[in-house]
């Protein structure tokens, strides 16, 4: 059931995208119509208010929740009506996601909890290559040596760079990450985009990243802001951010500061 | 996702809650040990039943005077005993039936037995000499009655080991002369210990003496009360009682079979009884176990459904990364599983002890047998599966944002 790709379609396309919440009397109209297309390989911001549809966008997108209307067309073919379980496979095998609130698993260890996507892809390999491959990307996140520590043994910005590993760890096209700053420090901030910038530029992979903080959306290669559930405006971004650069930056401006 | 993750997550959500998993278990434990010993102990009845059948001979008939009482029989009969109408010439009459190998009459009575400045209460039973060979019974000492005794109606006797060691307790009583209700009995013989019945009574508290020095210097009687026999052939046996049953209607002129004065019955046939009994008893106390199996199986629902509420962001993870209803469905039927069949097998373990205890300390017969295990085995799993599957089925419906986003 793999999806493949059509020749001309962008890896996302949102037609008229809608999502309402019936409570008791009351209608919640998260959102009105949304029309988006996000190509491989691009880093979206989506910046908006709190409670203007930025997550109930992201959960649809990530195929954790279905559109109340519309269509939402993933490699070109249209995932809007996929039951539980193709959702799932297609989750596992094309989506990673990053949290604000990490969401490990409590008392596992970071190996493990990266590991975790692999226990789902349906491959039958031995305990020894998913501890090879999970090693393999927390190593790039730079967390090797703490791949036996427990989340309560990890600090917020190390936490999340785990929640990054086990997005990666299924080899994912599209990544996506609600808040991921949310709950971190300005510096950590830095780092978890020097990682999310690295990965897109490095592994292509597509990055689609919300925040309330401007400052944090001009990483990105195109800002989408929301309001009450409608895209208002889609722009790119004119002078990107980068986060190595401003990591390089950083020690020395707290040296010099010192002195 | 493969068995073995699925077990590995179970088995690791069990040790996690180290204590909560092992109170939840021990209802099951509690109810796979009952279960186990309720069926020890009913299979250590039948077969100490089987081995008292062997032990007395499978080819045994016993005819008795008065019949007992047959549901919708309209005559109003004496109970088995209390009739007189069964008479020698009724026992000489069987004996010649075609394949009755031995005969011998029977009247029993209670006496007070002395010896010496030892006194004792206990059952007479007169039979002739076939009777110990009838019943299968040996001699310790000494030696049987002879015909000549019986015809001529002999003051002498067998004992019974109960008799011997209240009577006798440091003295060899063959030769030695009780006093039977006043009656001077010279002891030619010490049976051998036979042990407890079934019912718990003491086979060897009785005196054995010719039925006719019973009828006439005890009891003052001239019917019988029973007549043992032996077939020659055990696969005869039901022919030998059906023919007997014949001819005594005969001899006694009934046309209505529910006004027989007498009763045939066979070894197997009491043994069949007994056995029923004891299959009602362990089917009593085996829906008792089962109630608490139940309630064991309940107990793991209840831990299985706070586990799905305590891990629901769990499960939205997992959902998250690619976990299909299945995998979570599987999950926790694993763990209920792996709860109930790991409290199964501690059960068995207890469940053998406790049987092993009832034999030591209370001396009754169990038997553990390996479709017991297997099947209490079983059982436990199926408790797994039928508690489990509820909240197993709750969590794989969950829906993953809601499951993710709950505090
Ligand atoms: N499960 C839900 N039930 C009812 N209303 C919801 C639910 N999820 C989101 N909403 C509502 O939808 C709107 C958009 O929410 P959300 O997408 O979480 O906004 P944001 O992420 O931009 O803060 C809000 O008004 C919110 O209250
Ligand atoms: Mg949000």
């Amino acid at each position: 059931m793999s999806t493949a790709p059509v020749s001309g379609e962008p890896l996302i396309r949102v037609v008229d995208l809608r999502k309402s919440y019936v409570l008791g009397d009351v209608t919640v109209h998260a959102l009105r119509g949304v029309d988006m297309e996000i190509g491989a390989g691009s880093f979206v911001a989506i910046v908006g208010a709190s409670g203007s549809g930025k997550s109930t966008f992201m959960n649809i997108l990530g195929l954790l929740d279905r559109p109340s209307g519309g269509r939402y067309f993933l490699e070109g073919q249209d995932v809007s009506g996929f039951d539980r379980d193709r959702r799932a496979i297609l989750r596992n095998r094309k989506i990673g996601f990053v949290f604000q609130n990490f969401n490990l698993l409590p008392r596992t260890s970071a190996l493990e909890n990266v590991e975790l996507p692999l226990l789902y892809d349906g491959h039958a390999r031995s305990g020894e290559d998913r501890h090879r491959k999970a090693l393999g990307l927390l190593q790039a996140v730079g967390l090797g040596e703490r791949a036996h520590h427990t989340p309560n043994q990890l600090s917020g910005g190390q936490q999340q760079r785990v929640a990054i590993a086990r997005a990666l760890v299924n080899d994912p096209e599209i990544l996506l990450a609600d808040e991921p700053t949310g709950n971190l420090d300005s510096r950590t901030s830095v780092e978890i985009m020097e990682i999310l910038q690295r990965l897109n530029r490095e592994k292509r992979i597509t990055i689609i990243l919300i925040t309330h903080e401007h400052d944090i959306a001009e990483y990105g290669q195109r800002v989408v802001a929301f309001r009450d559930g409608r895209v208002v405006s889609d722009r790119a971004v004119e002078s990107r951010r980068d986060a190595a650069a401003e990591l390089a930056a950083l020690p020395a401006l707290q040296e010099e500061a010192a002195v | 996702m493969r068995i073995q993750n699925t077990l590995r997550i179970a088995l690791r959500a069990i040790q996690r809650n180290k204590i909560r998993s092992a109170l939840t278990m021990l209802g099951v434990i509690i109810g796979v040990a009952s279960v186990i010993a309720m069926i020890a102990l009913g299979s250590g009845a039948r077969a100490s039943i089987d081995q008292q059948i062997q032990a007395q001979g499978t080819n045994v008939i016993f005819v008795s005077s008065g019949s007992f009482g047959r549901p919708g029989g309209g005559a109003v009969r004496g109970g088995a005993g209390s009739v007189t109408t069964l008479t020698l010439d009724d026992a000489k009459a069987i004996s010649e039936v075609r394949g009755v190998t031995r005969m011998s009459p029977m009247v029993r009575g209670r006496a007070q037995v002395i010896a010496g400045d030892q006194n004792w209460n206990t059952s007479v039973e007169g039979g002739n000499e076939d009777y110990l060979a009838i019943r299968n019974w040996a001699l310790a000492s000494g030696a049987n009655f002879t015909p000549r005794d019986v015809l001529v109606a002999e003051k002498v006797c067998l004992l019974g080991d109960t008799v011997v060691r209240n009577l006798f307790p440091d003295q060899d009583p063959v030769g030695q002369v009780i006093r039977v209700k006043n009656l001077p009995f010279r002891v030619l013989g010490v049976l051998v210990p036979k042990g407890q019945g079934q019912f718990g009574q003491d086979q060897d508290d009785l005196i054995i003496a010719p039925y006719t020095t019973i009828q006439k210097k005890l009891l003052g009687i001239t019917y019988i009360q029973q007549v043992y026999l032996s077939a020659d052939n055990s696969d005869d046996v039901e022919r030998v009682a059906v023919d007997i049953t014949r001819l005594m209607r005969q001899r006694h002129r009934i046309t209505n079979p529910e006004e027989d004065d007498f009763t045939v019955r066979t070894v197997e046939e009491m043994a069949a009884t007994r056995v029923q009994m004891a299959n009602t008893m362990t089917g009593l106390l085996m829906s008792v176990a089962s109630v608490s199996l139940l309630v064991g199986g309940i107990g793991i629902m209840n831990i299985m459904l706070v586990s799905v509420t305590e891990r629901t962001r769990e499960i939205g993870l997992r959902m998250a990364v690619g976990a299909r209803t299945r995998d979570i469905l599987r999950q926790f039927l694993a763990e209920a599983v792996s709860l109930s069949v790991v409290g199964g097998v501690a059960g068995i373990a207890l469940g053998v002890l406790v049987s092993q205890g009832m034999t030591w300390k209370l001396g009754w017969p169990t038997m553990i047998t390996s479709t017991s295990i297997l099947v209490a085995f079983a059982f436990a799993g199926a408790v797994g599966v039928f508690f489990g599957y509820y909240p197993a089925r709750k969590a794989a419906n969950l829906d993953p944002i809601e499951a993710l986003r709950y505090e």
